[in-house]
């Protein structure tokens, strides 16, 4: 143990409630050695970000540690170590960045306020700032001078990660924790956070925490990793032994669930069950209720957590108990998939869609210029199929699904479903349309309303839209969607916030079927979910589309959702598509440097270590650069790029590409 | 930033058309002026005829709105909504009832209200801050909870219980002021003091209470956790990080009753016979003089709409994301 920086030794920590202290953290060893980054894996309500907080020692009032649990940093432990001691160490030996980095920072203070603090607070410097411009020029914030006396709402998401980073690294610590630091951000972005942060490791030699849920940031970054279900710790190796052969039944189904262009003709293995919530009570292997080999032994014994180099907490792999698992009968779920039929025909398309908003100034709120969020694009959705709509976030996808509603008045062009044209249809002879083209929001939270029962929520578009005359004859329908989407039976006279982000997600499904659509637009609908919840929905999703033709405009910035499920992809860029076509040409053939750019940002479990991104940040749409509106952050640009926006060129039928490379 | 004020002046000019005429209906058409002028003469034993001469003296014997007598635009300014209720935008009170110049007793009684209100106001943040910051500190532990119960205790006592209590306390028993009164110059301070005490401490259950919740939400916040994790005391924490962010809210509730502060209070005025603004609406309804209540309504209305845009200006001196427009 000698060689390592931090020990956490038998940890265990949890929270009061109404039947004793429920362990969310039971019994965790791990240590980490200089220099190196340790991952530690696992969905939400693991116990990963509370271990974090127990190591700074800021664990919320409601929590207790419990037992003989140990940190040992240097010798001493931390959780012994009364306030006054520990503090000094917070921000200079340890230190810590967040997911959120808007509300990670002081809203109200400047950038510079909130970061000589902990240059003051540290390492003395009385006039900081010399030191502040040095740090924010490490971290690669560019025009450092001005951005000192600037608040964190004037930079962007990725600016401000990178401020969280610079006052990590003003203490000069030897360890920084980093919880689920680049969640909120773009796949762009966030591979050049991972990168600064790899640059900064190799530089300084601190050791990483790694706090995260993506399989695929773990395996750029990690060099080892540590597996979290329930509190406890499943599996812990190095990263080249876990990638290579994950152990533990739980880490399996965790690869099997992920979303790939090469699981697009099955169904996803899903983990039956749910996450457990931090308050529920286990029984011995807390995996055991979701486990496909699970056997009596396991909820009778406790697996240990053994001493070797690759470790695993399963009996499987113990000498005692092994061969009762001789034969593993894993109840595998995966189902083969049709491949695709003849080719559909268009049920929607948009054409040179527009959606401007007018930008106010002055007494008389005189419009003095206009956002271009979506500025010409052009789709066709085919019947039973899925065209994925990518791009970073503020590049217009969103409005592109609303515009197309008709929830948002388009500026221009033309939106064709059937014989209408929907933008030229007042709001009464839409009514009867509502039905066939529906809408799934991101956050399955929000887009439930809180005070109404599952019944009311499905029933409501019914009612809306006259389906069923009678209600017995709506009841029986509900109760068939309510077995269609998966949830129980007993769902309908309770409110939204008695089930989980999965199920939640699957009642905005079914209020989206009741009124049997043709059309569903998803707007991201997985992100706000866990990856075996993911996986879940995403099957869901395509087996009602095998059942039902539904057609997805699918909206994500999820690259290996869009392998998984969609036929077509279009990739947007400030408010145009920029390429276009069926999902193996592009994904395989990306033409577009900006589609090149993205999905090499994508971080890949298959190829570790060996991302890279695009430079720079989205634009802003108010104010797009000339010419191609990519060419500031293009590493192909020419001369003429900057002076007008490139024609399209056509690779095949139906994939072309935006860029004067191909002209 | 200008032409962010000027709209908002000119959105307030039809709130205080919509006041002018809804007081007006009020005050004229329920209460007519012949029922004014027999509730001046005395009720029994008044003839038609000294009502009309009431009302010629008065000038309340004009039509409502609308004068056929008259030429041109007189049929329209010699009415009585054109004499009593439109000159208000002038600032033009006229006389009361009793024929004193309303104006002119505003513009005097009104120091005193100040007085008495500025420095409630003052002391009772500072106080309010304290306490609330005080429990903050100590939150969740047996000193806040007995705080919060303090407050609670303070807000059901009935604020009559206060004024008369002090007086009893510390006029009569202690007898450390005057009971009541007032006086003009630095005499005035004397009288001021027990109103003012009175004032705060009915404030602080209410107040602390309030900022308590407020300084608890930003505790919750993650920026706090940031500035925990730099290394910073909790003291440090406190007063530098949610300290700054809390008084966003609290400096614009704070804002929006600065111009009121001019109207006084009814309560602490008329108990401690203080001749401010609040006693003399106080005094005015007593007397039926309506003239005198019409201009209080008229200006405290006034003094709102200035309170709600400076309110809206506070927020972009304090808050560094708000930006008008």
């Amino acid at each position: 143990m000698s060689d390592s920086i931090l020990d956490i030794i038998d940890l265990k920590l949890g929270f009061e409630t109404s039947n004793g202290v429920s362990p969310a953290v039971d019994g965790l060893n791990l240590s980490i050695r200089p220099g190196e980054t340790y991952a530690l894996l696992g969905e939400s309500g693991c116990g990963k970000s509370l271990t974090a907080s127990a190591i700074m020692q800021l664990l919320p009032d409601d929590a207790w540690i419990m037992g003989d649990s140990e940190i040992l940093y240097e010798q001493r432990d931390l959780l012994q170590l009364p306030e006054a001691d520990m503090r000094p160490l917070r921000g200079k030996s340890i230190a810590m960045i967040f997911q959120e980095p808007m509300s990670s920072l002081n809203p109200v203070m400047t950038i510079g306020q909130q970061m000589s603090e902990v240059l003051r607070l540290h390492l003395g410097l009385s006039r900081p700032k010399a030191r502040m411009l040095e740090l924010m020029v490490k971290v690669g914030i560019p025009d450092a001078q001005r951005r000192l006396n600037e608040y964190p709402h004037q930079l962007s998401g990725g600016m401000r990660q990178r401020m969280m980073i610079a006052m990590a690294l003003a203490g000069e610590p030897d360890i920084l924790i980093a919880d689920e630091p680049t969640t909120a951000l773009d796949v762009t972005i966030q591979a050049q956070i991972l990168m600064l942060m790899q640059d900064l490791q190799r530089e300084k030699g601190m050791s990483i925490l790694l706090i995260t849920h993506d399989l695929a940031v773990v395996a750029q970054m990690a060099h080892r990793v540590g597996i979290m279900y329930a509190g406890h710790l499943v599996e812990e190796g190095s990263a080249d032994d876990f990638f290579k052969n994950p152990l533990h039944p739980y880490s399996q189904q965790l690869f099997k669930s992920l979303p790939n262009i090469h699981k697009r003709n099955e169904s996803l293995a899903t983990i039956k069950g749910i996450v457990p919530p931090l308050t529920e009570v286990f029984e011995k292997c807390r995996f055991a209720s979701r486990c496909p080999y699970v056997k009596d032994t396991c909820r009778n014994i406790l697996p240990k957590w053994p001493n070797a180099q690759h470790k695993v907490r399963c009996h499987i792999y113990d000498d005692h108990y092994k061969n009762l698992f001789m034969q593993l009968d894993s109840d595998d779920n995966q189902k083969a998939r049709n491949g695709l039929t003849n080719d559909p025909e268009n049920l929607l398309s948009a054409k040179d869609l527009k959606v401007y908003f007018p930008i106010k100034k002055g007494l008389l709120k005189r419009t003095i210029g206009h956002v271009k969020a979506v500025d010409g694009v052009s789709l066709h959705l085919k019947t039973g199929r899925t065209l994925a709509l990518v791009g970073e976030s503020g590049c217009g996808k969103t409005t592109v699904g609303k515009a197309i509603l008709q929830l948002l008045p388009n500026t221009e062009g033309n939106i064709q479903y059937q014989e209408y044209v929907l933008n030229d249809l007042s709001y009464n002879q839409l009514k009867p349309l509502r039905g066939d083209l529906q809408f799934i929001f991101q956050d399955p939270v929000t887009s439930l309303n809180p005070r109404m029962m599952v019944e009311a929520i499905i029933a409501e578009g019914m009612q809306a839209q006259r389906r069923y005359k009678n209600s017995p004859e709506r009841m029986i329908r509900i109760q068939q969607l309510l077995d269609q989407v998966g949830l129980p039976r007993d769902s309908l006279q309770r409110y939204p916030h008695e089930f989980s982000g999965g199920q939640r997600q699957r009642i905005c499904i079914a209020r989206a079927l009741a009124v049997d659509p043709k059309l569903i637009i998803c707007d991201e609908p997985t992100s706000a979910l866990d990856v075996s919840v993911q996986a879940q929905i995403l099957n869901l999703l395509r087996d009602l589309q095998d059942e039902l033709q539904l057609s997805y405009l699918f909206i994500t910035h999820n690259i290996s959702v869009v392998a998984y499920l969609a036929h077509e992809v279009a990739v947007m860029y400030l408010g145009r598509v920029v390429e276009q076509g069926p999902i193996s040409q592009v994904l395989e053939g990306a033409k577009h440097p900006y589609t090149q750019g993205l999905l090499a940002a994508v971080p890949s479990i298959e190829k570790r270590h060996a991302f890279q991104g695009i430079q720079g940040e989205l634009p802003s749409p108010a104010n797009p650069p000339q010419g191609c509106h990519f060419h500031p952050r293009c590493p192909h640009a020419m001369g003429q790029c900057r002076k007008k926006y490139p024609k399209s060129s056509g690779f095949s039928k139906e994939h072309w590409a935006k860029c004067f490379l191909y002209d | 930033m200008f032409a962010y004020v000027l709209r908002r002046m000119i959105y307030a000019i039809p709130v205080l058309i919509g006041v002018n005429i809804i007081t007006f209906l009020l005050f004229f058409m329920v209460n007519t002026p012949d029922d004014m002028a027999r509730a001046q003469l005395g009720d029994k034993y008044v003839t038609q005829q000294a009502i009309e001469r009431w009302k010629v003296d008065h000038g309340y014997n004009k039509p409502l709105f609308y004068n056929q007598t008259d030429e041109g635009m007189k049929k329209a300014t010699d009415t009585l909504f054109f004499q009593k209720s439109l000159k208000l935008f002038s600032f033009d009170f006229g006389r009361s009832d009793s024929g004193r110049d309303i104006g002119h007793d505003i513009k005097q009684r009104m120091w005193a209200s100040l007085a008495i209100a500025v420095p409630i106001m003052l002391i009772g943040i500072l106080i309010n801050i304290t306490f609330a910051m005080l429990m903050v500190f100590f939150r969740s532990t047996y000193l806040d909870i007995s705080g919060v119960v303090f407050c609670v205790i303070l807000m059901s006592v009935s604020s009559l219980f206060y004024i008369i209590g002090g007086q009893y306390l510390i006029g009569k028993l202690l007898r450390l002021v005057p009971i009541s009164g007032y006086a003009g110059g630095l005499d005035a301070i004397k009288f001021i003091i027990l109103p003012v005490v009175v004032g705060v401490i009915s404030g602080i259950g209410a107040g602390s209470r309030w900022y308590r919740s407020i300084f608890l939400e930003e505790m919750g916040k993650q920026y706090v956790i940031t500035a925990r994790a730099k290394g910073l005391s909790e003291i440090t924490v406190l007063f530098k990080h949610v300290l700054k962010n809390a008084s966003i809210p609290i400096i614009t509730g704070v804002v929006v009753i600065i111009p009121s502060l001019f109207m006084g209070s009814l309560l602490l005025e008329s108990f401690f016979g203080v001749p401010g603004l609040g006693s003399y609406v106080i005094d005015a309804i007593r007397q039926q003089d309506f003239a005198i209540v019409r201009a209080m309504v008229f200006l405290g209305t006034v003094l709102y709409i200035i309170g709600l845009i400076l309110t809206d200006l506070a927020y972009t001196w304090v808050d560094p994301r708000v930006r008008l427009n």
